[in-house]
């Protein structure tokens, strides 16, 4: 018998107490594992936005269009390298629920802008080619299991045809990868002149810009020239980094970040009360047995690391285990939300503080109780 | 030629107690449990202790086990002066020379029979097959061969008293020191377990101090010795001395 297997022993001595410790401790890892992806899906946006591209938008809101020819004024302000722009469609996939993005725009201008955006030189030929044509991130088309050749029919909500019809057909000529693991592969993109010949509204209109600027040190300068460009027309914009656009959209709902660490830093304070709880009940109710431990030649050390074993193995027990499900359910599963949440991982960052909150857990719910066996006294301990 | 009958050789010294005295502080006060307490024990004597609640057996057997330290006075076991000892030293020593019976057998109830007696032997560099075979060893010698796999719980008193003697034997002590080892078992029990110790004493040589409060118990032994309020006020033989 080794003193692992000891330790596992007296943790089956209150099973049932154990068992639920163990579970509350595999809960809170769930839950601290889900968080950090939700935080991360919440941030995507500014932690993959390149700091030399900005966004223009209406000055009044969003969805408020801006005029297609401001993209020709914005080439020549000093500073300026690349402009493209893109608009929302906001249709629906067969059904409501299968929501993902979908932007008219222009092939060549938008991969241009956005090198994260993988696609095979041979379908962005064929985007070229065929006006219909879409391309679709690997995210949507492996939910959807769409694939190149693929026609898909997609409900406008904002953007009917001429006829008076909603449904837009695109085939499917490119499935695009992301560079990084933040990059968001659920929009689908199609052609802009499609898109502009077939609405029926205003044509030459579009719904933001997005601008690389020569040196992301003038950023701000630019964003600001850019700005007084536009400044008195009936079509004021409002310039500013793609981290900060993206920033602020997310800030809409609240400081996402900070209601995470929040709702995680109470969990682990309950879970660190109910853990140490059961450690010192543990080693109450063994006073004896631990005083026995010490007669027989157990030194105070190894009685101190039998409490803090016994402690870090509940923590380990649940703690890896709500990890180790919540980071596979993420990886397998993705998004829980059908497409709201297109950007859904747990980062190895996160994945290396989950496994650092378990040790410090065990070590933190074991510490105290620990002590007190190691100063237990014997002669005093076996006359209780 | 005549034969020479060489004289007995003196029993070596096991135990020697001089002027011990222990005091405990409780509420401000000081209580006095042992006072000036000297006292020797030749190797394979098999001495029980007797007296009144309170009057320091339990103490004094604490002191010899060095699972206590004196207050003033000196211990010296096999030659060890053992309160000069570090508490690791002290540790280590115990596990090596004590062998300790309870009088509520203080075994572990997750482990069965086998583990509860090859517990002390985890400290030791021996390999599990060695623990094993040593384990099954001590609970043959105590009668308790064909329960090994037993729990604490389906095991009689007397049998988990074997038990814990067998837990005390493991480590092949010098010294076992039983506190009122049949305190808690009926008659039939209490006397198994009074004549297994007294085997391990007659055959085994082990030196063994036992606390008890029953007359019976302490005839076991080779020597009495009665204590009351700290202080050793008689010694008798017994029906069991030589």
């Amino acid at each position: 018998m080794s003193m692992l297997s000891l330790m596992l022993r007296g943790l089956g001595r209150k099973w049932v107490r154990t068992l639920l410790t163990i579970l509350s401790i595999f809960v809170a890892f769930m839950l601290f594992g889900f968080l950090a992806a939700i935080r991360v899906a919440f941030a995507s946006g500014a932690n993959v936005a390149d700091a030399d591209r900005l966004i223009v938008r209406h000055a009044v809101s969003i969805i408020q269009m801006l005029p297609e020819t401001y993209g020709d004024r914005m080439r020549r302000i000093d500073g300026v390298k690349d402009v493209s722009h893109a608009t929302w469609f906001g249709g629906i996939y067969q059904e409501p629920k299968n929501f993902f993005p979908q932007h008219p725009v222009i092939p060549d201008d938008h991969l241009n802008l956005y090198p994260e955006l993988l696609l095979p030189a041979e379908q962005l030929q064929a985007w070229k080619k065929t006006r219909t044509g879409a391309i679709v991130g690997r995210t949507t088309a492996d939910r959807f299991g769409f694939k190149v050749g693929d026609r898909v029919p997609i409900q406008a909500t904002i953007w009917p045809k001429k006829d008076g019809t909603q449904t837009w057909t695109f085939d499917i000529v490119g499935i695009y990868d992301g560079a990084k693991s933040g990059t968001d592969t659920s929009p689908l993109f199609f052609r802009y002149d499609y898109f502009d010949e077939a609405h029926r509204g205003t044509r030459g209109q579009v719904g933001w810009y997005i601008v690389r600027v020569d040196d992301p040190k003038y950023a701000d300068a630019v964003a600001e020239a850019i700005d007084q460009t536009f400044a008195n027309s009936p079509a004021e914009t409002k310039a500013e980094t793609e981290g900060a656009f993206l920033a602020g959209f997310a800030s809409q709902i609240g400081n996402i970040g900070a209601i995470l660490t929040a709702i995680i830093s109470a969990v682990f304070f309950t879970i660190l009360l109910v853990a140490a709880n059961t450690m010192a009940q543990s080693v109450r109710e063994r006073t004896n047995e631990l005083a026995v431990l010490k007669a027989l030649g157990f030194g105070d050390g190894q009685v101190l690391w039998f409490v803090l074993g016994e402690a870090l193995l509940i923590a380990g027990l649940g703690g890896f285990s709500g990890l180790l499900l919540s980071f596979t359910l993420i990886t397998v599963v993705g998004d829980p939300t059908n497409g709201m949440l297109p950007v859904f991982y747990m980062p190895k960052a996160d994945l290396g503080l989950g496994l650092l909150l378990v040790v410090l857990l065990g070590v933190g719910s074991g510490f105290l109780p620990a002590l007190q066996a190691r100063s237990l006294q014997i002669a005093d301990a076996l006359r209780r | 030629m005549s034969a020479v009958t060489p004289e007995p050789r003196p029993k070596s010294l096991m135990l020697h107690l001089d002027g011990v005295d222990k005091s405990f502080k409780r509420g401000g006060q000081s209580i006095v449990v042992l006072e000036e307490l000297s006292l020797k024990v030749p190797t394979g004597e098999f001495l029980a202790l007797m007296g009144p609640s309170g009057s320091g057996k339990s103490t004094l057997l604490n002191l010899i086990g060095g699972l206590d330290r004196p207050s003033h006075g000196s211990v010296v076991v096999d030659g060890q002066s053992i309160d000069s000892l570090k508490s690791s030293e002290l540790t280590r020593w115990r596990a090596r020379n004590i062998g300790f019976v309870f009088q509520f057998y203080n075994l572990m109830p997750v482990l069965n029979a086998l583990n509860n007696v090859a517990l002390p032997l985890m400290l030791t560099n021996l390999s599990h097959a060695e623990r094993r075979k040593r384990a099954e060893i001590a609970l043959g010698i105590v009668g308790l061969g064909h329960r090994l796999k037993q729990y604490p719980r389906t095991l009689s008193g007397g049998e988990q008293q074997r038990v814990g003697i067998a837990r005390a034997l493991i480590t092949d002590p010098k010294i076992l020191l039983c506190d009122e080892p049949t305190g808690d078992l009926d008659r039939a029990s209490a006397r198994d377990v009074l004549d297994l110790l007294q085997v391990l004493n007659r055959d085994l040589g082990k030196t063994i101090v036992m606390v008890t409060h029953d007359p019976q118990a302490a005839e076991c032994a080779t020597r009495i010795l009665h204590l009351d309020k700290g202080r050793l006020i008689r010694e008798s033989g017994s029906g069991a001395n030589p």
